[in-house]
């Protein structure tokens, strides 16, 4: 087609419904008539109508005439396609006999494009097992995974800790700033209302047998041992280590990675034992404001409350009941807790391939394990001090 | 349906765009016109602004001043309904593909018929899958993600969806960047089937020499903020300007009108 021959069109109209006329003509062929607009809005009305008469009809090749078409497109040339009968990778021969030379082309296509279709598998019964088999099978390969990221970690981590210039500190101080100093807040301001719930609940529930006092024992206990420590970690599983993982998987799907690879850059190194580092720095010191702003909480609840224990009582009957070692208790665990984000978090982002997909559920499941992961741990613990004595 | 366009009418007919970021004016006065069936390659310098008229010509960015009329409409005065009908007409390949990453290929193309038509479901896979046969791509690409997928079958992909609808306007960003030699000649070759079966009007930004001596019709060549020329390529190569004289008489310009002169298939002038 020549671009400046001026090619004469109908002028806009309204299309007309499109309409067939199948009949036999001698030696076994089927004759299709067309006419209206076969294009992509007007097929649905005759799709099913013309696969339906094409069933009584037994004839091989195929005639059309589509003299009185006005307009067709693929999706039109598709339907009328149907006529054509295909069995396995062979087509009975078909004829245009109006010579058109676009609706030929069109045909031609929609013909072709038949015969390599795959035949339609539909849902079998036995899916259901497959998809169990598969999850099983990922759900080992993840633990699995997971440990062995653990055990390279910590090859690379001790490598490095014989040779400390070899840290890049630079990135674990912004880290740090990032993981621990920015999350201060929102942790102190969360466990301050812990500690303030607990202190309320406890004052009702011990009033009723005249032992309010010991609402400064219970507020102790349970912030100081786990409700700091649980709140950071699970601040910390939210906010740090689901930006790992994205930060990691979107350097993977833009191939960060694997120039970093190619550089001569070690992953480990240069991203993950920074996060580690910062984690491990920063979990102990936000549990420490943790502990401080949850027991601040119940302080001021008890002293505002209907139980009326001044600041004063409250920190003497604090000192005197509840000894120094809850608060090892807590502390002990903080960096285990932050540790083990730090690696969910990158092992999660670094198995990120190239969809946007996996970067949301490898996120998602980043989060689900990691506070997993913290729980497990904080019950694993509660044992030990169980059998301890502690 | 109670509109019809009149297909009749210049695809595309730009006039008068001003386009500018703050102080920095990248178009002024800027006139461009594509007849029905033509291929018209848009070529212009990094930084020229191609990529900001694609996304002027497509509505994806307004421009400051100027009008751009699609089969003789504006489309910013065309109610929802009409302006819905006229974005159906215009199919785009981007450069990447564009492909959602979430979906399968056959999934990909049957979003906009999803979208825009009411066909049952088997119908739409089953056009789907034409397409896919259409682009030259094996029938097993239906079923894999984008991810799974090449560059140049990415492409293919994309091409696919975006003749889903059977639009009479294609617009191709770059559409043999990053193919090997003999890919993106079978591309090229690919767009003049589809343009002669569907009866295509196309418009691609290339910088390849090859694509605009074997397949264009026309060249617009996007110089000093407006289209300086858009013509036939001996027109345009005949055209007085430095940056034109450059582009065109380059030594990877003489091997690609070496092979492309006769308009056959070419493969051995695209070397890195």
């Amino acid at each position: 087609m020549s671009p400046n021959t001026e090619i004469k069109r109908e002028p806009a109209r309204e299309p007309e419904a499109p309409t067939f006329t199948l009949s036999q003509i001698g030696g076994g062929r089927l004759s299709l008539k067309a006419t209206g607009n076969w294009t992509l809005s007007q097929i649905k009305s005759v799709d099913q109508r013309l696969k339906y008469e094409l069933e009584s009809f037994e004839m091989a090749d195929v005639d059309y005439d589509l003299s009185g078409v006005n307009e067709i497109d693929t999706a039109g040339a598709y339907v009328l396609s149907r006529a054509i009968k295909c069995t396995s990778g062979k087509c009975y021969a078909w004829t245009l006999m109006n010579q058109d030379k676009g609706q030929s082309m069109l045909l031609t296509a929609a013909a072709d494009a038949r015969m390599g279709q795959l035949p339609d598998r539909g849902r079998m019964w036995y899916d259901v097992l497959d998809r169990i088999g598969r999850a099983t099978h990922r759900f080992w390969n993840e633990l699995y995974d997971t440990l062995a990221f653990l055990g390279h970690f910590f090859i690379i981590f001790m490598k490095q800790l014989l040779n400390p210039s070899k840290f890049r500190w630079k990135s674990v101080t912004a880290m740090t700033e990032e993981v621990g100093l920015n999350a201060a807040p929102i942790i102190m301001v969360l466990s301050f209302f812990i500690g303030a719930v607990i202190a309320y609940m406890g004052a009702n529930l011990l009033a009723s047998f005249g032992a309010q006092i010991f609402m400064v024992e219970l507020v102790g206990f349970s912030v100081l041992r786990e409700f700091a420590v649980l709140i950071t970690a699970i601040m910390l599983a939210g906010r740090s280590d689901s930006a790992f993982t994205a930060q990691i998987g979107a350097m993977r799907m833009r191939q960060e990675i694997d120039a970093m690879t190619v550089i001569g850059m070690e992953t480990y190194e240069t991203l993950v034992i920074p996060r580690a580092l910062a984690c491990l720095i920063a979990a102990p010191l936000l549990t420490f404001l943790a502990m401080l702003s949850g027991l601040f909480g119940g302080m001021m609840v008890a002293w505002l409350g209907p139980t009326d224990i001044s600041p004063i009582l409250f920190f003497a009957r604090m000192q005197e009941s509840v000894s120094m070692q809850h608060f090892w208790v807590g502390m002990i665990k903080a960096p285990f807790f932050g540790l083990i984000i730090a690696i969910v978090g990158c092992r999660q982002g670094l198995a990120v391939t190239g969809s946007v997909d996996s970067l949301g559920a490898r996120t998602t499941a980043s989060v689900v394990q990691a506070i997993f992961a913290v729980i497990t741990i904080d019950a694993m613990f509660a044992m030990l001090f169980l059998k301890l004595g502690l | 349906m109670d509109f019809a366009l009149d297909l009749s009418a210049p695809p595309i007919e730009a006039r008068g765009i001003l386009t500018q970021f703050g102080p920095n004016v990248i178009h002024e006065n800027l006139d461009f016109r594509v007849n029905r069936g033509e291929i018209v390659g848009l070529v212009g310098g990094s930084g020229t602004g191609k990529s900001v008229l694609l996304n002027t010509l497509l509505g994806l960015k307004e421009p400051e001043g100027g009008v751009v009329r699609y089969f003789g409409q504006d489309r910013r005065v065309l109610e929802p309904k009409l302006r819905q009908h006229l974005n159906n007409q215009i199919g785009v390949l981007f450069q990447g593909g564009a492909l959602f990453s979430s979906l399968t290929v056959r999934e990909n193309i049957m979003v906009p018929l999803r979208e825009h038509t009411d066909l049952p479901l088997k119908l739409m896979r089953e056009l789907a899958d034409m397409k896919i046969h259409m682009v030259g791509l094996p029938i097993t690409a239906a079923t894999l993600y984008p991810s799974d997928l090449s560059g140049g079958m990415k492409k293919r992909a994309g091409l696919a969806r975006a003749l889903a609808l059977d639009p009479s306007l294609l617009y191709l960003d770059e559409p043999t960047a990053g193919l090997d030699p003999i890919g993106a000649s079978a591309f090229d070759q690919l767009i003049l089937g589809l343009r002669e079966a569907m009866d295509l009007t196309v418009i691609m930004v290339t910088h390849d020499l090859d694509s605009l001596f074997t397949i264009c019709d026309r060249i617009a060549v996007l110089v000093d903020k407006h289209i300086a020329i858009n013509d036939s390529l001996p027109k345009v190569m005949a055209f007085k300007h430095p940056w034109v004289e450059t582009y065109f008489g380059g030594p990877r310009a003489r091997a690609a009108q070496n092979t492309g002169a006769g308009k056959t298939q070419t493969t051995g002038s695209r070397e890195g």
